[in-house]
């Protein structure tokens, strides 16, 4: 930090140093309790590292009999997961009939639409009402957009998704006429709701973070306030905005409450966007407390979950690699 | 800033009309998402609104949940984020003092930490209840009972310590970024001085560090409270119930709580018209409770972040 720090605030140092000199009158002990301190403090810091790795361990573990259990693999093989099933329907999830099915390709499908749609609303929305707040709002409208979003934010999913099923659903329905009351759409609006606040909060930080100095040169030099937005802020937040978008997806793959209560939980393998899905985190939350522990459904459940996890974990990194990426290019250009 | 926009306005109204329209654009994106959070609200607030009352907080559910109150609900998740904060905020802040004041500048650990702390974030929930299920469950409850109890079921089942369990790991990283804001916004000053007097590191943080980032950790707790009273994917395995007869007494016991509360009723109630005004109040009652907490945080750390700017 500042060299000059404590020259430059004397009277700040005052409270600070009377508390920081008391103890020192028993001063064997410190060094003790300093010492323990610091084992403790870094002990927990890697809490977080031990506590990553243990989840990768044990939703690993549980899925990795669908590769080598030969007993789960009669009825769950890869083959079974992902290649058309030998009797009709090809591909079928349908865990708990007669001989099991477990074809993950419609839940796949299901889980695609819903994201798909979810994204498709929310980005777009979402960097237009950044770019207003951070560009365009006189001051009163930003003080007013940023805490609703911030709310929106604080909603749990199962709020949201109790509102896509009771109420959503049956003015969708009796707006258009769909044949499914849950769908496809109503759970991809439902999962925008949950989407909306990260994107807007990561691209908002985004055009925050490009320097003042690009902005008002762009001004001085006779632009608009739009062409300075437009050729100026957004090229080179444009990392920062990736960001946004690959994090929202990470978001609305994994959500659960919201499509499971919204999205009809069937399994349907379709590219219409008004037919019931089922999707992959829905399909754990729906079926895991049922399940036998130990048996092939437990074993594929697991699998679906490592796969989100993995899945998770990739746009993280993304994420953070293209926020780093932009941080590195504005800190670079200022 | 000025001059810019004087030239600006000096421009002729033809050249500054792609600028008008998606000015417009964007401001009419801002208002569909503040309209479909108003109209959320507002049609939860409208149905809800006549139910709630103290009867309604103080009594246990009736007739198949169709009469009654909601304490159970509202009991088991007070207990459920009380667990969690004993868990989570000491090994949050431990975490973030050591990122900001004990390890070295640039070291592997504190990136790695990071890199665990943001991907933490990104896992999904229901992520975490497998785990606490394969893991908190399976793993380490079922090895207490094998070691203790010679096998008999006592931990190695849904409960609330389970529970709690994994919905700290949910909620680390809210409290590590909240405090390591806080221990940003304390001046290096007081830590130099205090060094200066020969203070040794824990000294200083025990009587210098913490004490002022107490508003700090107080808001990510506050938030991870916020966000633990309404996550519903890491409980439903892990230790919620459908409906119990008592309110849990012992860390082995299951536990009701709001948001299970919410999905139950909605998607499993025999009938969903009868148990709808209750529903509607229980949602409220949840929203409420979320954004009150939601709202302290926010005012919290508004102060901590004028005091950082002052501190400049």
């Amino acid at each position: 930090m500042r060299a000059g720090g404590v020259l430059s605030a004397p009277q700040e140092v005052v409270p600070a140093l009377q508390s920081a000199v008391s103890p020192l009158a028993h001063k064997s002990s410190g060094a003790a309790s300093d010492r323990i301190a610091s084992y403790l403090i870094k002990t927990c810091a890697c809490l977080a590292i031990v506590s990553l790795v243990l989840i990768f361990i044990f939703i690993g573990k549980e899925a990795l009999p669908v590769f080598t259990s030969a007993e789960i693999r009669q009825e769950a093989s890869l083959g079974e997961l992902f290649l058309p099933g030998a009797k009709p329907p090809a591909f079928a999830w349908q865990p708990v009939s007669g001989p099991p099915r477990y074809s993950l390709l419609p839940l796949l499908a299901g889980t695609l639409k819903a994201t798909l749609i979810a994204v498709l609303v929310a980005i777009p929305l979402a960097i237009a009402a950044a770019l207003f707040t951070s560009e365009f709002a006189p001051s009163w409208a930003r003080e007013f957009i940023k805490p609703v979003i911030e709310l929106l934010a604080g909603i749990p999913s199962v709020v949201v998704g109790f509102f896509c099923l009771m109420v959503l659903a049956g003015w969708l329905q009796g707006a258009f006429g769909w044949t499914f009351r849950l769908n496809a759409l109503t759970a991809g609006l439902g999962l925008s709701l949950a989407v909306i606040p990260i994107v807007y909060t990561m691209a908002e930080d985004a055009f925050n973070a490009v320097p003042r100095t690009y902005r008002e040169g762009s001004l001085a030099m006779g632009a608009t306030r739009w062409q300075t937005a437009w050729r100026i802020v957004l090229p080179a937040s444009s990392a920062g905005l990736l960001a946004a978008c690959v994090l929202g997806f990470g978001r609305a793959i994994g959500e659960t409450m919201i499509v499971l209560m919204a999205s009809g939980n069937a399994a349907i393998l379709s590219l219409s966007p008004t037919d019931s899905i089922r999707t992959f985190s829905a399909t754990i939350a729906a079926e895991l407390g049922e399940v036998v522990v130990g048996s092939s459904h437990y074993h594929v459940l697991f699998f679906i979950g490592a796969f989100l996890f993995v899945l998770t974990f990739m746009t993280n990194l993304a994420g953070h690699w293209c926020i780093g990426r932009l941080q590195r290019k504005l800190q670079g250009g200022t | 800033m000025i001059g810019a926009m004087a030239i600006e306005n000096r421009k002729s109204k033809i050249e500054n009309l792609p600028g008008l329209f998606f000015g417009t654009l964007t401001g009419i994106a801002s208002l569909i998402i503040v309209g479909m959070v108003l109209i959320v609200l507002g049609n939860i607030v409208v149905h809800g609104w006549g139910r709630v009352n103290l009867e309604f907080l103080t009594h246990a559910p009736e007739l198949g949940m169709t009469e009654g109150g909601i304490f159970p609900a509202i009991f088991g998740t007070f207990s459920l984020v009380v667990l969690m904060t004993l868990a989570v905020v000491p090994m949050g802040v431990a975490t973030a003092l050591y990122m900001h004041e004990y390890a070295p500048k640039h070291s592997r650990l504190v990136a790695l930490v990071r890199l665990a702390i943001q991907n933490l974030a990104g896992v999904p929930a229901i992520v975490f209840g497998l785990f606490g299920l394969g893991f908190f469950i399976e793993f380490i409850g079922r090895g207490v009972d094998l070691g203790l109890f010679g096998g008999q079921l006592n931990y190695g089942r849904p409960a609330i310590l389970w529970a709690a369990l994994t919905m700290a790991l949910l909620t680390l990283p809210t409290v590590v970024v909240a405090s390591e804001e806080a221990l940003r916004a304390i001046p290096q000053s007081y830590r130099e001085a205090a060094y200066a007097m020969g203070a040794t590191r824990w000294q200083v943080i025990r009587r210098v560090v913490l004490p002022q980032a107490v508003g700090g950790i107080l808001t990510g707790a506050i938030l991870a409270v916020s966000r633990g009273a309404g996550e519903v994917a890491p409980v439903m395995f892990t230790g919620a119930a459908y409906y119990l007869p008592n309110l849990p007494k012992r860390l082995n016991e299951q536990f009701m709580e709001l948001g299970y509360h919410v999905y139950v009723m909605t998607t499993q109630a025999p009938n969903v018209e009868e148990t709808k005004p209750i529903l509607y109040s229980t949602v409220l009652v949840l929203l409420m409770l979320t954004f009150a907490l939601n709202f302290t945080a926010i005012m919290i750390r508004a102060r901590i972040r004028r005091k950082l700017r002052e501190g400049r």
